[in-house]
């Protein structure tokens, strides 16, 4: 980044940073924290795809020998970890969050430097152990992401019960306290450090989403490491939370008494449930802002975007039993959880529609962030629909743990999710390294991506109506799995298009970064604060004072105006017209 | 800012490719379902209650797949005819519309609320416990095996205690336990409400029978419960759905449904807990 020279007018709380160290290694300059996010989270991406690959060959091939039973459970147990611990959360919230938030609302830095940069390399710190659990006996923990007592609790229950849980326990509660720290640190800095003019009504929705989002993650993290650390006492202290009196394992009584393994996935979904919301309310704020962009339009009903992200942030503190209606729940608590989850469809709706009537008669421009924003319509489509039957307490008695899971939760979170970073990569791309990206390049790894997806997520909704259930190492005890073999092969030739797409994004970023074309300072002719700074922004953000706001975030294409746009610091005197926002 | 600046001249312009794309999702979509319903649907259907879960399940596929088609349709369309037509084309300028916005939120309240009262409807029917008459077994799951415990001629079950160090943690002292028996087969009586007492004596397991549409937990120390009546005799699939360590993925069982019968004389045949107590065969 350029070597900031301006001197500030405001009072700052960091001086310029001079060492290479202090620039970019242990920075305070919440543009390098928020690359750093980014690049981190992106290679742990290759990680935990590569072990998507393994698990879907060994899928096509039970015999190949890829994987064996116990390799199998360590391997979808680290894929859905790091996908969403160490890929979706640092990326959307660590990454977009650092980099826009004070880009977007007119601040110089994160409210908390330090703090920031602290919790950048907490992040780091809680990979170590993550990883090391590759290497120790028994390997990564085998229970699955979740990690349920008691499997997760008994040393002797699964190859992966022994210290690899203990490492994957230790690395989650560290994580999560580096996510609290990130947390606060977007709260203060979008409830305090607001430039003139830039009220509640006026923020992006990239902006509102991610105050919602660490709005859940302040709520729900800290329950979770609570339940992590219990589980983490019934393994070391011998403590008795999860696990009851008169188990057997092998032949000898398991000595624990008084215990219930409820009260864990209560725990667990406490926080699981708004984390699928912490990772795809980015997304959505982000697309809104793209198509609007693209489509030179405001996005529309922008107060109804905003009720809506705040109607599903409430809502997802009261659904968390849908991921338990068969677990042993009492059955009128399912009745109560079915009804708060098909009324999140409500506001999912209004969002998609929204983004309908936002691309309706507009004058679309089809950039490669653009392509991803559209793609994501379509895969949030495809995932969110079919929520509907999982919601629905009596339909998820036959649809629980299967592939009808995996396959909605992969096309409305995963893949989603996936395509809301992609649209921010490249869209944010010129500001962040001040080169444009290749969009030759960019629109193979689109193809590839969104044919990919559909081909791996689409056909798993009908491998888990014919009954495959999940974390299964082979299918061949099943005749009734066994008769979807064919099924299992287009999907893992279809993951591997995703995985070649992949690759190809990544020439692409290291292409770019090198040989990309210069980009100017607003090259999208975009409407939002973060296009005003130089670029890349220096230190600090603005050479001389942060401009004031005057408007609204979408002012595209309003009549009288001279250009197509206004951005917010443009004054109404310079615009030539007064919007209405 | 200067025209060179402005990437947006550089990008692609025609959306017909990303149009034909979305659409042919639409299609795909619709033509593999369609075809995956005569191959690879749910298993034909061996219980009463599961007649009504895939009632349900085709009225949401009807409603969803509307949707689905409906926006992917939409979706191509917009992007084929409205893309940037150059300079002298310009984008309509419409920021909120309240009409519209009312429309559909509405509308898809109505449909949720309609969907969550038959859901829950439903979902009550199927907890409803049987009567006193139903019949009565107690499915075990261990690491990776299956098992079942029956209530024996006086037709109740010995009582599970945590704090009895046996594996299932049987009560050996309730009375009721002596004439139970346990055995490697799982059975059940055809057009009979079936009441299952679920136990595992270790882990966590699940009790998955796709023909049956019936799935529930089996959590450690808990004495779960779930209901359904058998329709047709015949042997179908138990898969343990729940990950419970490296066995997992073959941890298949078997439950035959009999006729009433059937069980009877199979019954008679196998020991009870005072006769595996008592080798040498005391009365039962
Ligand atoms: C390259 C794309 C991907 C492929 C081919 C893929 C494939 C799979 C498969 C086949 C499973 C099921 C394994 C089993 O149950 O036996 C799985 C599980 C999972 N995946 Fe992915 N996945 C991909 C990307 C992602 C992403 C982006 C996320 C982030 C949300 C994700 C999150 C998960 C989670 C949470 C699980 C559950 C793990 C568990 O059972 O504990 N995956 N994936
Ligand atoms: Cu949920
Ligand atoms: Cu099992």
């Amino acid at each position: 980044m350029a070597t900031a020279t301006a001197a500030h007018p405001d009072a700052h709380a960091h001086e310029d940073p001079q060492s290479f160290v202090s620039k970019y290694i242990f920075s305070y300059d919440h543009k390098v924290i928020g690359v750093q996010y980014l690049i981190t989270s992106l290679f742990m991406m290759l990680i935990g795809g590569a072990l998507a690959m393994a698990i879907r060959t060994q899928l096509a091939w039970p015999n190949s020998g890829v994987l064996k039973a116990d390799s199998y459970l360590a391997a979808i147990s680290m894929h859905g970890t790091i996908m969403i611990f160490f890929v979706l959360t640092p990326a959307l919230i660590g990454g977009f969050g650092n980099f826009l938030i004070p880009l977007k609302i007119g601040a110089r830095d994160m409210a908390f430097p330090f703090i920031n940069m602290l919790s950048y390399w907490t992040y780091v710190v809680s990979i170590i152990p993550l990883l090391a659990s590759f290497f120790v006996p028994g390997g990564p923990l085998s229970g699955g992401w979740t990690a349920y007592p008691p499997l997760s609790a008994l040393r002797g229950a699964a190859p992966g019960s022994g210290l690899g849980q203990d490492l994957w326990l230790l690395s989650i509660a560290i994580f999560l306290i580096s996510s609290l720290f990130g947390s606060l640190n977007y709260l203060t800095t979008i409830l305090q450090m607001r430039v003139r003019g830039m009220t509640f009504w006026r923020l992006p929705l990239t902006v509102w989403s991610l105050f919602i989002a660490s709005v859940l993650a302040l709520l729900s993290f800290p329950v979770v490491t609570g339940g992590a650390l219990l589980l983490l006492l019934d393994r070391i202290a011998g403590t008795s939370f999860y696990v009851p009196a008169g188990l057997f394992l092998g032949g000898q009584l398991v000595d624990h008494k008084g215990g219930n393994p409820l009260l864990y996935q209560h725990l667990f979904w406490f926080m699981g449930h708004p984390e699928v919301y912490i990772v795809i309310l980015p997304p959505m704020g982000m697309v809104s802002d793209t198509l609007a962009n693209f489509a030179r339009k405001p996005i529309f009903g922008y107060k109804a975007m905003v009720v809506s992200m705040l109607a599903i942030g409430v809502l997802s503190f009261l659904v968390w039993g849908h991921h338990m209606y068969v677990t042993g729940m009492h059955p009128m608590l399912g009745t109560a959880f079915a009804a708060m989850t098909l009324a999140i469809a409500i506001p999912s709706a209004v969002k998609t529609f929204n983004w309908m009537a936002t691309l309706w008669r507009g004058k679309i421009y089809f950039s490669t962030s653009m392509l991803f924003s559209i793609g994501f319509i379509s895969l949030f489509t495809a995932g969110g629909l079919t929520g509907i039957f999982l919601g629905n307490a009596a339909l998820d008695i036959a649809l629980h743990n299967t592939y009808f899971v995996i396959g909605h939760f992969h096309l409305v979170m995963g893949a989603a999710a996936l395509f809301g970073i992609f649209t921010g990569v490249y869209y944010w791309f010129p500001k962040m390294f001040g080169r444009m990206m290749h969009e030759g390049m960019g629109r193979v790894h689109f193809w590839l991506s969104l044919i990919g997806l559909y081909g791996t997520f689409f056909p798993m909704y009908i491998l888990g109506i014919g009954g495959m259930h999940r974390r299964i190492f082979s299918f061949e005890a099943f005749g009734y799995i066994t008769r979807m073999h064919d099924i299992n092969i287009v999907i893992t030739i279809s993951a591997f298009m995703i995985f070649i797409g992949g690759l190809v994004f990544a020439y692409n970023l290291i292409w770019s970064l090198t040989h990309g074309p210069n980009s100017a300072d607003n090259p999208w002719r975009a409407t939002t604060l973060e296009w005003s700074t130089p670029t890349p922004p220096p230190h600090g953000n603005w050479v001389g004072e942060v401009p004031a706001v005057h408007r609204g975030a979408y002012e595209y294409s309003v009549p009288g105006a001279k250009d197509d746009y206004i951005p917010q610091w443009v004054t109404p005197q310079k615009a030539g017209v007064v919007t209405e926002h | 800012m200067s025209q060179a600046d402005n990437q947006l001249e550089r990008v692609q312009r025609s959306g017909l490719s990303l149009g034909l794309l979305i659409w042919s999702f639409m299609i795909v979509g619709v033509i593999s379902i369609l075809y995956a319903r005569d191959r690879w649907w749910f298993l034909p259907l061996a219980s009463q209650h599961g007649a009504e879960i895939d009632r349900m399940f085709d009225i949401i596929l009807v409603l969803t797949g509307a949707m689905f088609i409906l926006v992917h349709a939409l979706l191509g369309y917009f992007v084929i005819q409205y893309r940037s037509r150059g300079a002298a084309s310009k984008a309509h300028y419409f920021p909120h519309n309240v009409v519209l916005e009312l429309t559909y939120t509405i509308l898809p309240g109505l449909a949720m609320l309609g969907l969550s009262v038959a859901g829950i409807l439903l979902w009550s029917n199927i907890h409803r416990p049987p009567g006193p008459d139903a019949f009565v077994v107690e499915v075990r799951a261990e690491q990776f095996g299956w098992s079942a415990r029956y209530p024996g001629a006086d037709g109740v079950l010995g009582r599970t205690d945590n704090d009895v160090a046996e594996p299932y943690n049987v009560d050996r002292k309730d009375p009721a336990s002596r004439d139970d028996v346990v055995n490697s087969e799982i059975r059940v009586v055809v057009n009979r409400p079936v009441r299952t007492l679920l136990r595992t004596r270790d882990v966590i397991h699940e009790f998955y029978v796709p023909a049956f549409r019936t799935k529930r937990y089996m959590l450690s120390g808990v004495s779960n419960e779930t209901y359904f009546t058998p329709t047709r005799t015949g042997t179908y699939d138990i898969a343990c759905g729940f990950v419970c360590g490296v066995g997992h993925y073959a941890m298949r069982g078997q439950i035959q449904v009999v006729t009433q019968a059937e069980f009877d004389t199979w019954v008679k045949q196998q020991k009870t807990l005072a006769d595996a107590a008592a080798p040498r065969g005391a009365a039962r």
